[in-house]
């Protein structure tokens, strides 16, 4: 028997049609059941043994997240038990239960006294939980006056002051400096050799391969892949790559609340945008190298040459990686009568780096929009640049990169 | 549970600790405030109403006697709503530490319990002081407080981490708490004697299980009379059977509690 067993765990969440339903179920001790269950989590069954490293992963909404609460007992599971041996520490979302008006020291202490420490180990434990953190004087300061970083290397340096039996992280590393990443992933990396169980969750490919043994993908509560890091990754990168107009790309949009700007005078309009892939299928992922359409579709106002169409790919930050139009491609310009209806369609080899980017497409007259701008729609929609399993690299641009390397003849 | 809550004293004492010093913090005065502000409400009851409003009991010849009696009856029932109206927002507000940490959720309710009789410690000791200076104090009979007190929190934890729990998962709890404490503060003869009641309501205040209490409290700083304990085997039963509700409801909805916050 390993560190940790889990057994057909299983979590559901009560949703109920009206506040009134739960009310219903007390009175009648449950004989009327007014609410219809909802399964985060079902059956998951694993079995993680000393001093391994498990990686978790799988989309917004698998159940990564409940079933790491559940393993640190913060939430109790419906269904199934599991085992778990020796001290446990665990790092969920952002920086502990801190209390924000407290100093850093009083939380620490307190945190450490969560964790059951007995007085002269904490007394221990207090400067080198200040020495990690490198938070120096602001200890003293109350906590609500900290940056999130700040917060999360008080939380990170207080959950692994004493090494733990199992370390559970819930992507907390993904936030901080590079810098305190770097610690605290050497920090965690030393733990394992120490013989520390590690369970965490990530979509980092790149740290999960460095860090784990094993990654399980979590897909809709249920446990879909158990294996080496490399294989279920790539599983995982062909599965949101396929999946068609991804819902979890949808939701990236509303939740980072991306302001669309449009501007123009819509003598000519782009009434709609789209990529797709070779086949015509509507995507928001594709692979590194991948050829996909852009298709706009344009309705003309008033009479005139047309308009050309244009298109600009975006990183994250805004800033500019790849723009094209009609003018530069050399199209040619033909005579159009309102009413009428254009469809521009760009094929791309997306050449692009892994990472989130957004499209703007523009209509005007001449190769800029300094010319005359008819229609200018700034992040008309965001796309994904998923691996492809086989080139690796960092930054947004993917160049063919050959390497060789051989002696230099040395100096006589 | 109980173990649980001996092996984590450290955390809860620490809670108390820091509660404590958190209501002064930033403050010039620090923990003085907590004399001060008794020492007013002390004031108030003896001095404004004795003194200036020459409330006057029946049958007591005596400027004061009326603030003793007031502060006998507001004092001890200001801990009982304490400890009431903590427990049932105690989850809510610690629901961040609840979501994130790992810990017998038992001791949160003790820490409430903990931090209200520290405060009642020092409001006690300030109550002690005045009638020692204002040469009320009843002596021995000054004991007979505890017994009745421990009766009083029992009921009163058992009550508010029943209704904490449910609060949890019917928000409502918390609104009708504060509006059924005011009414229970007006059926118990705490600002006036249940002398004066007419006989056919009299019957409501003796089923209010305070009533005993806060006569017994007056009794004590008033006339210096030992409580009558024959009077209090109901409420001994009463407060078993609260804080078994406590526990039951606690141990039942505890775990789903977190999914709520």
């Amino acid at each position: 028997m390993g560190r940790l067993a889990v057994r057909s765990v299983g979590k559901k969440y009560k949703i109920y049609p009206n506040r009134w339903g739960r009310l219903l179920e007390w009175v009648t001790a449950e004989r009327r059941i007014a609410h219809t269950p909802d399964w985060v989590l079902r059956g998951v069954t694993f079995e993680v043994s000393d001093g391994e490293c498990v990686g978790i992963i799988g989309m917004n909404g698998a159940g990564k997240s409940t079933l790491l609460r559940i393993l640190t007992g913060t939430t109790l599971a419906t269904e199934g038990s599991f085992e778990v041996s020796g001290r446990v520490a665990a790092l969920l979302e952002l920086g502990l239960g801190i209390h924000p008006e407290f100093s850093g020291w009083q939380n620490a202490t307190l945190a450490c006294q969560l964790m059951g420490l007995e007085r002269a180990a904490i007394e221990e434990c207090l400067p080198r939980i200040q020495e990690f953190s490198e938070l120096g004087r602001y200890m003293d300061q109350p906590v609500r006056t900290y940056s999130t970083g700040m917060q999360v290397r008080l939380a990170f340096s207080i959950a692994t002051a004493v090494r733990p039996d199992v370390l559970i992280v819930d992507e907390a590393l993904s936030v901080g400096d590079v810098y305190f990443q770097h610690k605290s992933i050497a920090r965690i990396r030393q733990f394992k050799e120490q013989g520390t169980t590690l369970l965490f969750v990530t979509h980092d490919a790149a740290a999960a391969k460095a860090l784990c043994d094993r990654a399980i993908l979590l897909d809709r509560g249920m446990v879909l892949r158990d294996g080496s890091p490399e294989a279920v990754f790539d599983y995982y990168n062909a599965m949101i790559a396929k999946k068609e107009s991804d819902a979890e790309i949808v939701q990236i949009e509303g939740e980072r609340g991306r302001v669309m700007t449009r501007s123009g005078s819509r003598e000519a309009e782009i009434v709609a945008v789209d990529m797709t892939d070779a086949s015509g299928g509507s995507r928001r992922a594709f692979a590194i190298g991948e050829t996909a359409r852009i298709h706009c579709q344009i309705a003309i106002r008033e009479r005139m040459a047309s308009p050309t169409v244009g298109f600009l790919i975006k990183d994250r930050l805004g800033g500019d990686v790849f723009g094209s139009n009609t003018f530069y491609l050399d199209l040619e310009r033909r005579e159009c009568a309102p009413g009428q209806e254009l469809r521009a369609t760009f094929e791309v080899v997306l050449n692009l780096g892994c990472g989130n980017y957004s499209l703007t497409v523009a209509l005007h007259t001449a190769e800029s929009h300094l010319g005359r701008n008819f229609d200018w729609w700034d992040q008309a929609l965001v796309f994904q640049i998923v691996p492809n399993g086989s080139f690796r690299f960092t930054g947004v641009a993917a160049l063919p990169t050959r390497v060789t390397l051989s002696p230099v003849p040395g100096p006589p | 549970m109980f173990a649980n809550l001996w092996r984590y004293r450290s955390f809860i004492f620490g809670m108390v600790k820091r509660e404590f010093l958190a209501r002064y913090l930033g403050s010039l005065l620090g923990t003085l405030w907590a004399v001060i502000s008794p020492l007013a409400m002390i004031f108030i009851y003896t001095i404004i109403f004795g003194r200036v409003m020459k409330a006057k009991l029946v049958g007591i010849d005596d400027s004061m006697a009326y603030g003793v009696f007031l502060c006998a009856g507001v004092l001890t029932w200001g801990t009982f709503t304490e400890v009431i109206n903590r427990c049932v927002t105690v989850f809510i507000e610690q629901a961040n530490l609840l979501k994130k940490m790992s810990f017998p959720r038992a001791t949160l309710p003790a820490v409430v319990l903990l931090s209200s009789s520290v405060n009642f410690a020092i409001i006690f000791a300030v109550l002690c002081l005045f009638l020692i200076v204002s040469g009320r104090f009843p002596g021995w009979p000054l004991l007979g407080f505890f017994p009745i007190l421990l009766l009083q929190q029992s009921f009163a934890l058992g009550l508010g981490v029943c209704l904490g729990v449910v609060n949890v998962f019917f928000r409502d709890v918390g609104h009708a708490i504060a509006i059924v404490l005011q009414f229970w503060f007006w059926l118990t003869p705490i600002v006036y004697p249940a002398s004066i009641l007419p006989e056919n309501v009299r019957w409501m205040i003796e089923l209010n299980p305070i009533t005993r209490m806060v006569i017994s409290y007056q009794d004590i700083l008033l006339h210096a009379r030992w409580p009558r304990w024959q009077e209090f085997g109901l409420h001994a039963i009463g407060a078993v059977l609260a804080l078994g509700l406590g526990v039951v409801a606690f141990r039942r909805l505890s775990g789903e509690m977190v999914d709520y916050l």
